[in-house]
């Protein structure tokens, strides 16, 4: 049960202003799609989510605690490629967190700690669906085995938060269909707060509990020049935002698809059914 | 069909391979046979009868002064310059390639130092050597050293940024730190690369170690190239610099079987 409070967040690189005065209170629990064209620094406020960016102003509280200035395993977090490691089998891959965090000079488990970590992998796997592929290296999957082997090996840490950064985006229809199930068993399973980046709108909506559209009131120059200005005049959706002095992405819609306390988020005391 | 387009089959393509080298050989024979039939003394272009007295006297008789067989001593006296060598600035490569690679306050410390000192000549610091070290073993495997090491630091440096920063990020909420990161990421990637790595510095190596032994030396095979030039004994010279060359070529040929054999994963990885 994690939530995440995102303060007053601007994202500057130099004279470019990436993001600018993001205000997100997410629930615990929720399932988070980020949405928004290319560009418009949703990736960045993932990564700013992971620890991995850090913001030019504003602070980002998990938990009430503020954000640490690096990756860790509070966060896990799924990439649309590169997410597993070329040199592990399947097994080792799930294995590897437990193994980094209980053996921290060698990195490795032996004897019955590792029948351990084993077991509790191999069930992971079963969860995932990649039952009877733990000895292939992950060249040798498809790419959806590949996304799913990258949920399973953050799973393995137990992460507060899981980040996903366009993770099905390189997958067929079918197989997207059938990895967006495992998604939700398994976001239905835990206790994860679960951000998503996509750019598949159906996607959002299909899975998340909320959808937050990013986009940049103003164009600039260049990006008029680059990109057809009907269709933007078209979209018009910025009615509700009032002209910012600087030019960075805001929050333009803030769709809460699930009423919060189905999302999960803690029934207040009063509501509470007697026991 | 496009020339483009046509694809040899397995056994065309070993029939190909062959055929340069047989023309290389028949070109030899000619040239030599023609040069013989005007000067049976001729010395430059020797008779594969020649060459074949050469080694049998090299390789399978014992000197007449020293009791050794000359091609055997020589052999294991130059490989032993060059794999000591070779190791050394493999092991020196490893561990400071990846420091640099993965460390950005170690690259911008050392990254400027390599890059300079890998641009000096390593053959112009034989005197030098020489000077220091003396005319001994040390002052040759320490050119070898000096001349593939820092090309192989630069390398492996390159390589270790190559790995996707996405990799890295997910160790570390895998909870990784630096040096589980370097140990169970980085450095199990870096091993078949390495290889590849010291595979192209193999040429190299002998350029150096055969510079060496011809300035100062009292045995490897360089030495005895440059000492029987003297004679201008082509005869013993030939069969040499071949006898080198498939030295270098089977080093070639186990570095990359060893890295097909202990990296099983490398070649899918390599080309997703």
């Amino acid at each position: 049960m994690t939530s995440i409070i995102v303060d007053k967040v601007w994202k500057e690189y130099g004279d470019h202003v990436v993001l600018e005065r993001i205000n997100i209170d997410i629930a615990p629990r929720s399932f988070v799609a980020l949405v928004g064209p290319s560009g418009c620094g949703k990736t960045t406020f993932l990564r700013m989510l992971l620890g991995d960016e850090s913001p030019t102003r504003g602070q980002i509280l998990i938990d009430g605690v503020p954000l640490k200035p690096e990756p860790d395993s509070d966060r896990g977090v799924v990439f649309q490629r590169y997410s597993v490691f070329p040199h592990l089998t399947v097994l080792d891959n799930v294995m590897l967190g437990r193994e980094l965090q209980t053996s921290r000079f060698f990195g490795r488990l032996f004897g019955e700690r590792r029948t351990a970590a084993k077991a509790d992998a191999m069930a992971l796997l079963a969860e995932v669906g990649l039952t009877g592929h733990e000895h292939k290296y992950p060249a040798s999957l498809s790419g959806g085995m590949q996304q799913r082997l990258a949920l399973a090996q953050a799973l393995m840490c137990k992460p507060k938060v899981l980040l996903l950064d366009e993770p099905f985006g390189a997958l067929d229809p079918g197989i997207r269909a059938e990895i967006h199930v495992l998604i939700r068993r398994i976001w239905n399973a835990s206790n994860l707060t679960v951000v998503m980046v996509t750019h598949d709108l159906s996607e959002a909506f299909r899975l998340a509990t909320r959808v937050i559209a990013f986009e940049r009131p103003r164009k600039r120059p260049e990006e008029l020049e680059r990109y057809g200005a009907t269709l933007s005049g078209d979209l018009k959706i910025e009615t509700d935002v009032k002209p910012a002095p600087v030019q960075g992405a805001q929050i333009t819609r803030d769709i809460e698809i699930w009423p919060r306390r189905v999302a999960g988020a803690p029934v207040p005391e009063t509501e509470k059914p007697a026991s | 069909m496009r020339a483009l387009n046509i694809k040899p089959n397995m056994s065309w393509r070993v029939a190909l391979a062959f055929l340069p080298f047989l023309a290389l050989l028949l070109a030899y024979v000619f040239a030599s046979d023609a040069r013989l039939a005007e000067n049976p003394n001729d010395k430059l272009l020797p008779s594969f009868a020649a060459m074949g007295e050469a080694v049998e006297q090299y390789a399978l008789n014992p000197d007449a002064r020293t009791g050794d067989y000359l091609m055997l001593s020589d052999t294991l006296a130059s490989l032993t310059r060059l794999l000591s060598a070779l190791v050394i600035s493999t092991v020196i490569a490893l561990i400071f390639g990846i420091i640099i690679g993965i460390l950005p306050v170690a690259n911008a410390t050392l990254g400027p130092v390599v890059a300079v000192a890998s641009m000096v000549p390593p053959l112009a610091l034989l005197p030098i050597l020489f000077i220091i070290m003396g005319l001994g073993e040390a002052s040759k495997i320490m050119l070898i050293v000096i001349g593939t090491t820092l090309k192989l630091v630069r390398d492996l440096t390159l390589r270790v940024q190559e790995i996707p920063r996405e990799q890295i990020i997910k160790a570390q909420t895998l909870g990784a730190s630096t040096w589980q990161i370097a140990m169970r990421v980085v450095l199990p990637q870096m091993l078949p690369r390495l290889i590849d790595a010291v595979r192209l510095e193999i040429g190299p190596a002998w350029l150096f170690l055969i510079a060496a032994e011809a300035i100062a030396a009292d045995s490897g095979l360089g030495y005895r190239i440059f000492l029987v030039r003297r004679y201008l004994s082509m005869d013993v010279i030939i069969p040499y610099v071949i006898w080198i060359t498939l030295l270098a070529f089977f080093m070639d040929l186990a570095l990359r079987l060893l890295q097909r054999r202990a990296f099983p994963w490398f070649a899918a990885a390599r080309s997703a």
